[in-house]
């Protein structure tokens, strides 16, 4: 780990210009991610912009939805009265990450910006172009288990590893963000990248740009939704593959759907040729096998990877089944 | 007085921790929390390759960092002279060279400690650590057990095992053979590995160090120094787990030494979490080919066991793969052969139940198939083949309830309600599936000294330099120390954890308690019977004359059996005019041992489900029943029982440490990827302890519990995921991604 120097600004101006005074400090929320990469010597900052005194901890309704602060903790949003009845599938995705004491600490910006859990990029020893541009990837011929099967590059095989942001391309949300050109409207699917010759970059926030608010819209999906984590232990894991279901169901025939996956690639993965196949069909398994037929579609897999090829649409047809009330 | 009595601690009480309290108000002291006046921390800086030798190493930035004091590495580091001496396999625990830290500029593994940075503060050594460059000569490194099985070696130990006819299963009416996997496995204890070591100018070595053997420590400190013992001390009382990783001498507690000698001022050293992967131990991975032949009626015919493990270059690590095929089931003719693959990695370490686990988990899962090719229910093919000697050696067990593991552990797990068939029981998506495996383990004990004196208040204090590293033995020992003295608990002290305490072995291979327990067991008798010499030769005492048989030692006091007179121990000592009686006593098991086999058993029932769609497992219920001869303190036991199971799900469903060959290096090495159970992955327990004394191996008649519940239960998981799923998973662990192919 470097020595670093660490403030604590209270107002969101003074934050923005520390950081971009300096080419080596960065934003430190809830730290359970910096921290990590600091002591590894994956990311080296020189300067620490602490935000946690800004006020951005707020989960408030809008005319259009609600509005969560960058700053609001994922136990917060979890256990929110009107996340839970409103956006219950938000609720269910962040419980199933990490563990309570971390999600006490964890930030809704800071889990857009957690970076991928790869080996590769985790260890400063090992090439890996997303830490060390030209590098080469370490995955693409090593230890690619955990690893993607859409969207990758040759630079870079990847996962985004977080679950929250999975429901929140489901809900269609919007970020909000400020920077040295002033406030910015982003829609989250755009938010994350795709790795392409850029890997070093995870999402299109700009440089010296800072997360202010989530915004969800108001939508239907606020009964038939499920979020189902596979993982190799039963809590505490990162997934294997997750699924974000959202149906709007009008007796036994689907109204409208959401679809989108996680730990499949590079940024939350949304099923939208999938959700649309699945409106006016009626709910049975059979209707879900073909969604997850199609939402696999151009899947590859890599040496380690290829029991996602089977376990994706498996869980894709599981997570509906259960959104649908079939299971 | 009455307050006393109604204490009286018996051996086998459930009591709680002596040092519990300690422990949950942070007061307990663990390596790393000796704030000793002027400590410095070092930091170690591990090797990036597996094989080759360091070109040059530029040291100048990190040197001028701010709070520097030293660099040291194999350019400057002291003269270790142990590490000049020729090697003396002899009375060595492991076969071959030590690791030399700092000694020259060979890479032998990857993360190998190459230079140690110490500073005034811990974040400046971090930094100034990561200051140094290193160029290497690399050169080709192997470190697959895989690819590398025709380079297996006959260890200069050798672990071979036969009798009767070799390969006998091949011609029998029914056989399985099967080759069986198992990952590298990490011990990952809570607690890092950590030092703090103090040079005193004359050339004496104090260690604050996390270790199984404080004597172990001290000794190979006077080894690699050259130094008397009156001049090393170890002190380690607390520990943050260990299951076997701390069991001898590692690069963080010679780092730390060598640190302290050259600036001169204590220095503090903790591996980090990824360092601890491969430096200081690990259970190597196995290749393992079982045969089992047998005729119609289960009856055992042959059995053939071939395993593979690995180590390094420099050492020959073995372990007792063998041991549970050759001792636990009656079969005339089983032939064993194990081989170790000598790899670029670092030495492996014994790991709960060293080789038996992995062992037994080849053995165990092959006599589930065996008896699905007999149809036959698993547990009464064990039942059929039950050993009532040893078969190893043809000697009597010390004691075996092994039958009633199997009688309580079914019934109360309700095994006859099994639907033997795989795949026949469900709920709702979830396969379920019952599977079970039996366990043995050897029960042996070492020789170990303790001191007893009794104090001017009439409270009795107890001796030994033993460890303990979590399973309760200053507990135990307290309590067989307090039943044995007629003292209350309050009035009874164990003292543990210096070398400086009277000799005992290391805390591992499960013989603490019939080792050290026997000391102490024997030093309070001697104690009592030196009183009862002093107190009967006293003119005026009122037990002048008595028989030895006629006196009675509760309450803190002796007194005549029919009598009313009683001498409080206090009273004793002033009566003696003495201000404290103090006892040595040195005890083994004697020649006896010799004419018995001793070993625990177990046998481990388990109810899985496994998720039709996902693939994902869950451990439902176990029932696990020991025999580890008579319990000490039924609380900590149960204990030892429900960690070996939560190891036990561990090794089954989860853990790995996955290296990358092409580098040779972990890439899993932290705990958010390597996995262990969490909460949520612990089921109901159950344990069963049989309770009956062993004759033979203590006076207490205790066997060992520390490992015997963990062998055979990787293989339990495994035969319940196939009842359940009809799907044989022979290489660990067992993730959704197998299952789900
Ligand atoms: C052991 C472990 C297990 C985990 N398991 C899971 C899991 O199962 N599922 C899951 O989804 N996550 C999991 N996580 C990740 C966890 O969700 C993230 O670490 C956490 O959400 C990061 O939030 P933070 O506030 O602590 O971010 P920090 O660590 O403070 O920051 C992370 C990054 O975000 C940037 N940043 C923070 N706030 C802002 C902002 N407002 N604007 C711009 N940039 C910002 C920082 O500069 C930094 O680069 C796990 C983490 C650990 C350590």
């Amino acid at each position: 780990m470097k020595n670093f120097q660490y403030v604590r600004p209270t107002q969101q101006q003074a934050a923005l210009e520390t950081l971009a005074q300096d080419d080596k400090a960065m934003f430190i929320a809830g730290g359970t991610n910096l921290i990590d990469l600091m002591k590894r010597n994956v990311v080296l900052p020189e300067k620490l912009v602490d935000i946690n005194r800004l006020p951005l901890r707020k989960i408030e309704p809008t005319s259009k939805g609600v509005r969560i602060g960058a700053l609001a903790s994922n136990s917060e949003v979890a256990e929110h009265p009107l996340i839970r009845e409103k956006f219950p599938l938000l609720s269910q995705a962040l419980i199933s990450g990490a563990s309570a004491q971390l999600r006490n600490m964890a930030t809704v910006g800071g889990n857009m910006m957690q970076r991928t859990r790869c080996y590769y990029f985790y260890d400063a020893a090992l090439p890996c172009n997303k830490r060390q541009p030209g590098s080469g990837c370490g995955a693409l011929q090593g230890i690619n288990s955990k690893h993607a099967i859409f969207g990758f590059s040759d630079k870079c095989i990847a996962v985004h590893p977080s679950d929250m942001c999975v429901a929140l391309v489901a809900l269609e949300a919007t970020v909000l963000v400020t920077g040295p050109k002033g406030e910015r409207q982003v829609p989250f699917k755009d938010f994350h990248r795709l790795p392409g010759e850029h890997p070093e970059r995870d999402t299109n926030l700009e440089k010296n740009e800072l997360i202010l608010a989530v915004d969800i819209p108001a939508s239907s999906f606020t009964q038939n939704v499920h979020y189902l984590k596979v993982r190799e232990r039963a809590s505490y894991a990162f997934a294997l593959v997750s699924v974000a279901a959202a149906l709007d169901l009008d007796k036994g025939t689907i109204r409208n759907a959401r679809l989108a996956m996680g730990g499949v690639a590079h940024k939350p993965w949304r099923l939208m040729e999938a959700e649309k196949a699945l409106v006016g069909k009626p709910v049975s398994e059979e209707t879900f096998q073909q969604t997850a037929a199609l939402a696999m579609q151009g899947a590859k897999a890599f040496e380690h990877n290829a029991y996602k090829l089977k376990l994706a649409p498996n869980a894709i047809t599981q997570a509906l089944k259960t959104a649908a009330g079939l299971s | 007085m009455e307050k006393a009595s109604l204490q009286q601690i018996q051996i086998g009480d459930p009591l709680n921790r002596v040092e519990g309290q300690l422990k949950v108000t942070g007061k307990a002291k663990y390596a790393a929390e000796y704030n000793l006046s002027g400590v410095t921390f070092g930091v170690m800086v591990t090797s990036t390759i597996a094989k080759g030798r360091i070109k040059s190493m530029d040291t100048k930035l990190a040197k001028k960092a701010p709070g520097v004091l030293a660099v040291i590495t194999h350019k400057n580091a002291p003269e270790v002279p142990g590490y000049k001496a020729a090697v003396n396999n002899e009375g060595a625990r492991v076969y071959g060279q030590e690791f030399r830290l700092f000694y020259d500029d060979q890479i032998h593994h990857n993360y190998q400690p190459i230079a140690l940075v110490v500073a005034d503060t811990l974040a400046r050594a971090n930094e100034a650590a990561s200051m140094v460059k290193v160029q290497y000569e690399q050169e080709t490194h192997h470190t697959d057990i895989s690819r590398n099985l025709d380079q297996a070696i006959q260890p200069a130990r050798p672990e071979d095992y036969s009798r009767g006819e070799e390969d006998a299963y091949l011609t029998a009416p029914v056989k399985v053979v099967h080759e069986y996997h198992t990952p590298i496995q990490v011990h990952n204890p809570m607690e890092t590995h950590a030092t703090t070591a103090v040079w005193e100018a004359d050339n004496k070595i104090t260690v604050y160090n996390k270790t199984q053997a404080t004597k172990i420590s001290q000794q190979e400190i006077m080894k690699a120094f050259d130094l008397k013992e009156e001049n090393v001390q170890a002190h380690s009382p607390f520990v943050g787990g260990a299951f076997g990783s701390s069991s001898r001498l590692w690069p963080q507690e010679m780092a730390a030494i060598l640190g302290a000698k050259v600036v001169g001022r204590p220095v503090q050293v903790v591996l980090k979490r990824d360092q601890v992967f491969n430096m200081v131990g690990y259970r190597p991975p196995s290749r393992q080919k079982v045969g089992i032949g047998a005729s119609a009626e289960g009856k055992l015919i042959g059995i053939t066991h071939e395993g593979y493990g690995i180590t390094s270059r420099y050492e020959q690590f073995t372990e007792r793969m063998m041991d549970p095929t050759k001792s636990m089931y009656h079969c005339p003719n089983l032939n064993a052969k194990y081989r170790l693959v000598p790899l670029d990695m670092s030495t492996p370490c014994w790991t709960r139940g060293p080789g038996e686990t992995s062992g037994s988990f080849a053995l165990e899962s092959a006599m589930d198939e065996l008896a699905y090719a007999l149809n036959m229910d698993p547990l009464s093919l064990r039942m059929k083949n039950y050993a009532d000697k040893d078969p190893e050696n043809e000697l009597p067990w010390s004691s075996n309830y092994l039958k009633e593991c199997y009688k309580q552990g079914a019934e109360r797990f309700g095994w006859q309600k099994r639907n033997p068939t795989p795949r026949s029981m469900r709920s709702g998506e979830w396969q379920v599936g019952m599977g079970m495996a039996s366990g043995i383990y050897k029960a042996v004990r070492d020789r170990a000294v303790a001191r007893a004196k009794l104090l001017s208040d009439g409270s009795v204090l107890v001796q030994s330099a033993v460890a303990d590293v979590g399973p309760g033995s200053a507990t135990i020992f307290t309590q067989i120390a307090a039943d044995v003295m007629g003292t209350s608990i309050e009035k009874t002290r164990f003292e543990w954890g210096d070398s400086s305490l009277p000799h005992a072995p290391g805390q591992f291979g499960s013989h603490t308690t019939a080792s050290v327990g026997s000391a102490v067991y024997d030093v309070c008798t001697a104690l009592k019977q030196k009183i009862q010499e002093l107190a009967v030769n006293q003119k005026g005492s009122s037990l002048q004359g008595a028989q030895a048989t006629n006196v009675v030692f509760e309450n803190a006091s002796i007194r005549l059996k029919n009598g009313t007179t009683s001498l409080t121990y206090s009273d004793f000592l002033q009566q003696q005019q003495l201000p404290s009686l103090e006892v040595i006593k040195e005890s083994d098991g004697g020649p006896l041992l010799e004419k018995y086999s001793g070993k625990s058993f177990c046998a481990n029932f388990v109810e899985v489900r496994v998720h039709s769609v996902t693939g994902e497992v869950r451990v439902q219920r176990v029932v696990s029943a020991v025999d580890a001869g008579k319990i000490m303190n039924h609380k900590t036991a149960q204990s030892q029982v429900y960690g070996a199971v939560v190891w036990g799900i561990g090794i089954a469903l989860m853990e790995e440490g996955l290296i990358d060959h092409r580098y040779g290096r972990h890439v899993n090495n932290d705990l958010a990827e390597y996995h262990v159970p969490v909460h949520a992955d612990v089921p109901d327990i159950e344990v069963i302890l049989i309770d009956k004394e062993d004759p033979v191996i203590d006076p207490m008649g205790a066997k060992g519990i520390g490992e015997i519940p963990l062998v055979g239960f990787t293989a339990a998981i495994a035969n319940a995921v196939y009842h359940a799923t009809g799907q044989r998973i022979r290489n660990l662990p067992i993730t959704p991604a197998k299952l789900i192919s």
